[in-house]
């Protein structure tokens, strides 16, 4: 774009924000008016709800609602992740049912990929969808699903044919999880936390028309997504905050939503070891004059610090447009590795009150909850071997795993017969 | 600049790496190795006629090219990727941080030139038998008729250095009282020069007996500069560790690459490919602390003395331990002789020691960091 549409495009929503922003206005209403007019998306087609700009322009009409004072859609969490999904691979169908509700954040969405016979291997799912009469019908156990028990839809990735290998067998559909076949149990996790849910899928039903895609282009589908996911995952700190601070109804139901959703991630800090902690902590146990827990605290903050910076690197690499060197890839490996250490540091900082959990424990419980949580780091988002599989073979190089799952029908493959 | 280089500087790191590559091949380290002293005049010379390197941190007004640490630590990755066998640590960077520090103008008007230009190889005598780089652990005394007395040890290139610089204190002072600094020509009367059997035959060092030996004295010793003439030095070798360090890697790596055992390639099993990884993060991980201190330094960040003491260990723990991993990946050969995973090993054992341990500058961190 030129400076000079750039400008007049800017001009434009100043004046729109003048004409429609209005604190008081609930926040369904003021997202739709965001849809309608495509000031929510700026990026998105103009035939669904956006402007047609280009991705880059987007920042600029963010900080142009930030200077107004004006909410911008939340763009966030599952539902943005079905929008993209929907918006690269959907029907018109799709679009016009899902995408609007998406925006306005009427309809809640989760994500049924994980099964607990395939973690890493994604692609191994076994739930079936069978075409039955003129229905899918579904049948299987998804995991690790956020928000499944207040879903109204979700993002499913099943099995059609077991006679292909497995890659080319899975399709993708679009589930209402408020039917009799989809039941969510929250499922517990060693932290006592549910932040996440299983769903078994018991004859659950999807209509024709809610397939995304054809039938075994469920794995490039699922690939959209979960390019968006790990976009998503990156940013995810932006959920703490909803704008500027204001007063108004609005701003209520923004806030209120922001906490419920955040709510089940309230131990992701402690997942991550909380290093900030270990400093104030040692010297309220006196562990700072300990010289060999003191060692312990260096290799942290260095490890700390490195990893930090390391991330920086990459990031000044991106904003130039050099080529990525190995520092972006190893962000993940590097925060697991602070995580663990971190643990083993509060523990020698906090001695015998480390056993302590809950109010008593070492500062209200929350040194419990990193001793119990780190463990997260170095499996969620992607295993430690997983992601040393990826570094070693994208970034060094080296041969790929062999593999005896891709050649054959995925009926011949062995399976978990444990899960 | 701390989390990227300019075009420049990666230029400067390009020519300095063809060049290296050129002059500094194994088999020119090994043969320098054999040698007396290490290292030849030639050489030494021929790398500061043709790039000027002790040169690059120098301030103009004494002869030098005025770049940052920055630019001086992108050559020292450079020679400890290609163990360039040379005194320029001592010169360059010991020496040539002590004078500009502590000199009065005359001095480094007088001596830096010459530091600059190669021609003067010098060095820093800081640490004595006790091997402690704390100030306060130097006993070597600056009498009041201005003769040093007493010995200094794991001195660098001490045996052939033109010029040393000494650092001592007066007599009956103890702790961070009294130290000085003191210029004293290698071939000093009273002074007497044994050479110490190092593991590493690519850097030298020296044990210094002054009996009585003249020196003059530089004006500015005190412990805050002593304490940034090593934090200068600790970034300096951090950065020199992370290049041969990567070199380790990376040559580990190809060797894994072509190694076949069992009917396969020993880089598709899966347990060396995690090793590789860890590799990476580990020497990543060094990388981003030692150029993030040099940048620091450069822009006169505060807490500078902790980052060098971060960076230290850092890289210290990241060489040996890729040095560790890099012969075990090469297996039997790798513990031979003639295979130069070894040459790296020993100069990773060296540096992890040299300037003060890791734990040493894991304590000096927290000191630190601890408020």
């Amino acid at each position: 774009m030129t400076d000079l549409r750039e400008q007049e495009t800017l001009e434009e929503l100043r004046g729109w924000l003048a004409d429609n922003w209005d604190p008081e206005r609930g926040l369904v209403e003021w997202r739709s008016m965001l849809a309608d007019s495509g000031w929510g998306m700026p990026h998105w087609p103009r035939e669904w709800y956006g402007r047609d700009l280009p991705a880059g322009f987007t920042p600029l009409v963010d900080a142009e609602f930030d200077r107004f004072g004006a909410l911008q859609v939340t763009r966030s969490g599952i539902r943005m992740l079905a929008a993209a999904t929907i918006l690269e691979h959907g029907s018109d169908l799709h679009r016009q049912k899902f995408l609007r509700r998406i925006i306005t954040g009427e309809d809640v969405w989760c994500q049924l990929f994980s099964e607990p016979g395939s973690g890493s291997d994604l692609a191994g799912a076994t739930t079936r969808a069978v075409m039955v009469g003129n229905k899918w019908v579904v049948n299987g156990q998804k995991v690790w699903t956020t928000s499944a028990h207040k879903a109204h839809w979700g993002l499913l990735l099943a099995r059609t044919d077991v006679d292909v290998p497995k890659h080319a067998g899975l399709s993708y559909f679009i589930l209402d999880m408020q039917q009799p076949g989809v039941e969510a149990h929250p499922l517990r996790q060693m932290n006592g936390h549910a932040s996440f849910n299983q769903v078994f899928l018991t004859d659950a039903e999807v209509l024709p028309e809610f397939q995304v895609a054809a039938s075994g282009e469920g794995w490039n589908v699922a690939t959209t997504t979960l390019m968006h996911e790990r976009r998503a995952a990156d940013s995810l700190r932006s959920w703490g905050s909803a704008g500027q601070p204001g007063t108004g109804r609005i701003y209520e139901e923004a806030q209120e939503e922001i906490r419920t959703a955040m709510a089940p991630y309230s131990w992701y800090p402690q997942r991550a070891g909380r290093v900030d902690l270990v400093m104030p902590r040692a010297h309220e146990t006196g562990a700072i004059r300990d010289p060999v827990i003191r060692q312990e605290i260096a290799r942290l903050l260095i490890m700390h610090k490195s990893a930090e910076w390391t991330a920086m690197r990459a990031r000044t690499a991106q904003q130039r447009g050099r080529p990525q060197g190995p520092e972006g890839s190893l962000g993940k490996l590097a925060s697991s590795n602070v995580a663990r250490l971190a643990a083993r540091v509060h523990t020698m900082v906090s001695g015998a009150d480390a056993m302590l959990a809950g109010p008593e424990g070492p500062c209200d419980g929350t040194i419990a909850e990193i001793l119990v949580s780190f463990p997260a780091a170095s499996i969620a988002g992607g295993t430690d071997e997983i992601q040393k599989n990826i570094i070693s073979e994208r970034v060094l190089g080296m041969p790929k795993e062999t593999r005896f799952d891709t050649d054959r029908p995925f009926r011949d493959i062995p399976r978990n017969t444990v899960s | 600049m701390k989390f990227g280089f300019s075009e420049e500087q990666e230029a400067f790191r390009d020519v300095l790496r063809r060049y290296f590559e050129d002059r500094s091949p194994t088999t020119e380290v090994r043969r320098l190795m054999a040698t007396d002293q290490g290292w030849e005049r030639e050489g030494w010379n021929r790398m500061n006629s043709e790039l000027g390197l002790a040169a690059i941190a120098i301030p103009e007004a004494y002869g030098g090219q005025g770049f940052g640490l920055a630019e001086q630590c992108i050559a020292l990755e450079e020679m400890g990727r290609a163990l360039v066998c040379s005194p320029y640590f001592a010169t360059a960077v010991l020496a040539a941080s002590a004078i500009e520090l502590a000199g009065s103008e005359q001095q480094k008007l007088a001596l830096l030139p010459g530091i600059a230009s190669g021609e003067t190889v010098a060095t820093l005598a800081f640490c004595e038998d006790g091997g402690s780089w704390d100030v306060k652990g130097v006993a070597l005394e600056a009498r009041g008729d201005g003769t040093l007395h007493g010995t200094k040890s794991y001195v660098l290139d001490g045996q052939a250095a033109d010029l040393v610089v000494v650092l001592a204190r007066a007599p009956g002072t103890t702790g961070t009282d009294g130290l000085s600094l003191h210029l004293v020509r290698g071939d000093a009367p009273g002074l007497e020069r044994r050479a110490l059997q190092s593991i590493d035959e690519t850097r030298r060092i020296a044990r210094l007996a002054f009996d009585g030996v003249e020196a003059e004295p530089l004006p500015g010793a005190t412990a805050p500069v002593m304490e940034r003439v090593l934090a200068r030095a600790a970034i300096c070798l951090a950065n020199e560790m992370v290049g041969g360090a990567e070199r380790l890697r990376a040559d580990a790596l190809d060797y894994v690459g072509m190694r076949m055992q069992f009917g396969r390639s020993i880089a598709s099993f899966q347990v060396t490919k995690h090793k590789a990884a860890d590799m990476l993060l580990d020497v990543e991980l060094a990388r981003s602390a030692a150029y993030y201190a040099a940048a620091a330094h450069d822009e006169a960040d505060d807490g500078v003395v902790a980052l060098a003491s971060l960076a230290k260990a850092g890289a210290g723990e990241a060489y040996m331990q890729t040095a560790i991993h890099a012969v075990q990946m090469h297996g039997g050969i790798g513990f031979t002789w003639d295979n130069d995973t070894h040459l790296w090993f020993k100069r990773a054992k060296v540096s992890e020691v040299f300037l003060g341990t890791s734990a040493e500058h894991r304590e000096r961190l927290v000191a630190y960091w601890r408020d």
